[in-house]
């Protein structure tokens, strides 16, 4: 059950929290993936015009002045100084080189005056064309530089103007995309050299943008995008885009894990909410199954209970009707033979058996058997008050009559129990207003109560009557093992008992308090363990009625304080029923 | 026994009950006491005796076969209105007793019966009817 709870309470959880998680990745990548475009492109298109720009500046010197005025050095140094005035020291140096590779004028701090160039790979390849920036190059002096090159025509022949481009000037351009922590980007040519300065340490692998190289043409005119993983494992994103026309190529690289903190964190959260939820639908299921099962059980035992009462109920009930059928049976030829009996008395006082020698004789046996005949009476009498329904017809009750004659009722049963049953009966008190069956049950359950308390060791049973003013007191006392305190408080509740299942019906003190209650008295116990119980039926005496004859405070004072002391009714005026 | 009632008048009595033996008895023991018993045993004997003779008092068992004792009971009272009646009922159907009184019998006894009690219940209705 607890498994179906759990699984039925936490599906839709996880497929919402799925499909969500899902639904948020995807459109937060496209969103990392859009950004990163976006900057990269814009970052390229910087690049791009920065090299235009430079390439403009110097094409527009050749153009402008010609062959003749840029042999001139000291004209030369000063459109260097110039050039350097308006964009700073992103120019380096300028130089007039002719067809034959020999460069005829140079402004710069190197000494390259006279340099022959007709070896240099740039060289040959600004020969072939009317604009040429070349690759990153250590060239004569030494250090990483590239060059904007132009060529024009003079008299017929070509020469070119070029310039060289400061290498820290342009890393700054590169250097100066940086993302989060780990996003940097780089310039390779498409030999895969790098064209910016290289980070070793986070430098993409060969491997990596020699796979962005390796593009085809369409592909170079716009952005790539890709996640992989490099030679550690590492989960990264890598940017590819195109500049200079093809020659060379920005790569930028995250790592994924940076590139997707915010969405880490998100998602981080989420878990930990969905987990939190997880342990608390699981530990709800849990405490409510069972709980709900604990309850069914003990709703099964008490129905079972409850069965078994009934059964054992049904089973009284019908002894019960057995037994008055037989009882009223038995009345009649009883009856007959008592009534013979008394013929032959009748008979006897004739004069012809008065002489006889054995008269005595017949009168005693007579006379036995008439007693006899009403021993019969009293039992058959004695059955169908038992088996019968009880009357609750009120009639004036000679309570002490009613007591002995359940003493004499209960002696056989007492006498197997090893129980002495004592009395006490105050002479001489007034007649109760009750039903006497329903004041029968009362006494006769406190006394089987007492007597089956006993059973096990016998006891003493002592049964005393008394007035205290207008109210007749009924005390039955055991030196029982006592009821311990908690059970005291429930001892009247309906179907509560101590006795085995199926010895008792948990009925027997709950109909007693009733019947108490209706005739305007009140059922007190006390009792201590081990030392024994006393019952305390406290009844208004006849001509109490509409009086309001007991008072709780009074009867409560009357109770030894060490006693546990139980006060089950405020008395309502007495109750007639008729 | 009561001397002075040896020389009075028999008491004429209706003894309705259908357990034979004890009506036989009774009605010898009765004899013997100055009480003339009338023996019906059954609801219907008693009506059909009733219609043939006067009685001072009738007794009445309540449980009889044929009839119900308060339909008996109440046909009694139709036919002779002033002739009291004592009714017998068995340990526990005092009810009844109590709703034939109702009907205008004149006492109960609880069966079985001491014949002292039965036969001064029976004085005592003659007295009250005089």
């Amino acid at each position: 059950m607890v498994l179906i709870i759990t699984l039925v309470s936490l599906t839709p959880l996880f497929l919402v929290s799925g499909i969500i998680l899902y639904q948020f990745h995807v459109s937060y990548k496209e969103k990392v993936y859009d950004h990163l475009g976006e900057l990269i492109q814009k970052h390229t298109q910087n690049i791009d015009r920065f090299l235009k720009e430079k390439l403009a500046d110097i094409r527009f010197l050749a153009e402008t002045f010609g062959f003749e005025d840029l042999s001139d050095e000291a004209f030369l140094r000063d459109r260097l100084e110039t050039l350097q005035r308006d964009y700073g020291p992103v120019f380096v140096d300028l130089g007039v080189v002719n067809a034959q590779g020999l460069q005829v004028a140079y402004a710069g701090p190197f000494k390259l005056e006279k340099a022959v160039y007709s070896k240099a790979e740039w060289f040959k390849k600004a020969m072939n064309r009317r604009f040429f920036i070349s690759d990153v190059f250590l060239g004569l002096r030494g250090l990483p530089h590239f060059i904007v090159a132009v060529r024009d025509n003079w008299k017929g022949t070509h020469w070119i103007l070029r310039a060289t481009i400061d290498f820290v000037a342009f890393n700054n351009l590169v250097e100066n995309i940086h993302i989060g922590k780990t996003g940097f980007a780089f310039i390779f040519n498409t030999k895969g050299e790098p064209q910016t300065k290289p980070f070793s340490d986070i430098m993409p692998d060969r491997k990596t943008y020699m796979h962005f190289l390796t593009r085809t043409e369409p592909e170079k005119n716009r952005i790539n995008i890709v996640e992989a993983r490099d030679h550690s494992g590492k989960k990264k994103i890598y940017v590819s885009s195109f500049l200079k026309h093809g020659d060379w190529m920005m790569l930028f690289q995250q790592d994924s894990s940076d590139a997707f903190a915010d969405f880490r964190r998100a998602m981080g959260v989420t878990v930990l909410i969905l987990l939190l939820g997880v342990f608390g639908i699981v530990t709800t299921a849990l405490i409510l199954s069972k709980k709900m099962v604990n309850r069914i059980a003990r709703a099964d035992r008490e129905k079972e209970r409850m069965n078994e009462q009934i059964i054992r109920t049904g089973k009284l009930a019908s002894v019960g009707e057995l037994a008055a059928g037989i009882a009223h049976e038995i009345n009649n030829p009883v009856a007959i033979m008592v009534e013979e009996a008394g013929w032959i008395e009748d008979l006897l006082e004739e004069e012809e058996f008065r002489k006889s020698a054995n008269l005595d004789e017949f009168a005693r046996a007579l006379k036995q058997i008439r007693t006899q005949g009403k021993r019969c009476k009293q039992i058959t009498h004695k059955l169908l008050s038992f088996a019968r329904k009880t009357d609750p017809r009120v009639q004036d009750v000679q309570l002490n009559d009613l007591i002995a004659e359940l003493v004499e009722l209960s002696a056989q049963r007492a006498k197997y129990a090893k129980v002495v049953i004592n009395t006490h009966l105050k002479a001489g008190l007034p007649s109760l207003k009750a039903s006497p069956s329903e004041l029968q049950q009362v006494l006769l359950n406190l006394i089987n109560n007492a007597l089956d308390a006993m059973e096990k060791t016998g006891g003493i049973l002592d049964i005393g009557t008394r007035l205290e003013g207008a109210n007749i007191i009924i005390e039955i006392s055991d030196n029982g093992p006592g009821i311990p305190e908690p059970n005291l408080e429930k001892i009247f509740d309906p179907f509560f008992t101590t006795k085995p299942v199926g010895k008792g019906t948990g009925l027997g003190l709950s109909i007693c308090y009733g019947i108490v209650r209706k005739m305007g008295g009140e059922i007190e116990v006390r009792s201590t363990v081990g030392k024994g119980t006393t019952f305390v039926i406290t009844l208004p005496a006849k001509g109490g009625a509409g009086e309001s004859p007991i008072h709780r405070r009074e009867t409560t004072e009357r109770q030894p304080p060490r006693n546990h002391h139980t006060s089950l009714t405020n008395t309502p005026p007495e109750q007639r029923y008729e | 026994m009561n001397d002075k009632k040896e020389h009075l008048e028999p008491v004429q009595l209706l003894l309705v009950d259908d357990e034979r033996g004890f009506v036989d008895i009774i009605s010898k023991r009765m004899g013997k006491r100055n009480i003339e018993v009338t023996k019906a045993f059954s609801g219907t004997e008693g009506i059909r005796a009733l219609r043939g003779q006067d009685f001072d008092v009738a007794v009445l068992d309540l449980k009889m076969e044929d009839m119900d004792g308060i339909e008996v009971l109440k046909l009694f009272k139709k036919i002779v209105p002033d002739m009291p009646v004592i009714m017998l009922t068995g340990h526990g159907s005092e009810q009844a007793a109590r709703e034939g009184i109702q009907f205008g019998a004149f006492d109960y006894l609880t069966k079985p019966c001491e014949l002292e009690d039965l036969i001064g219940k029976i004085h005592a209705a003659i007295e009250k009817r005089r």
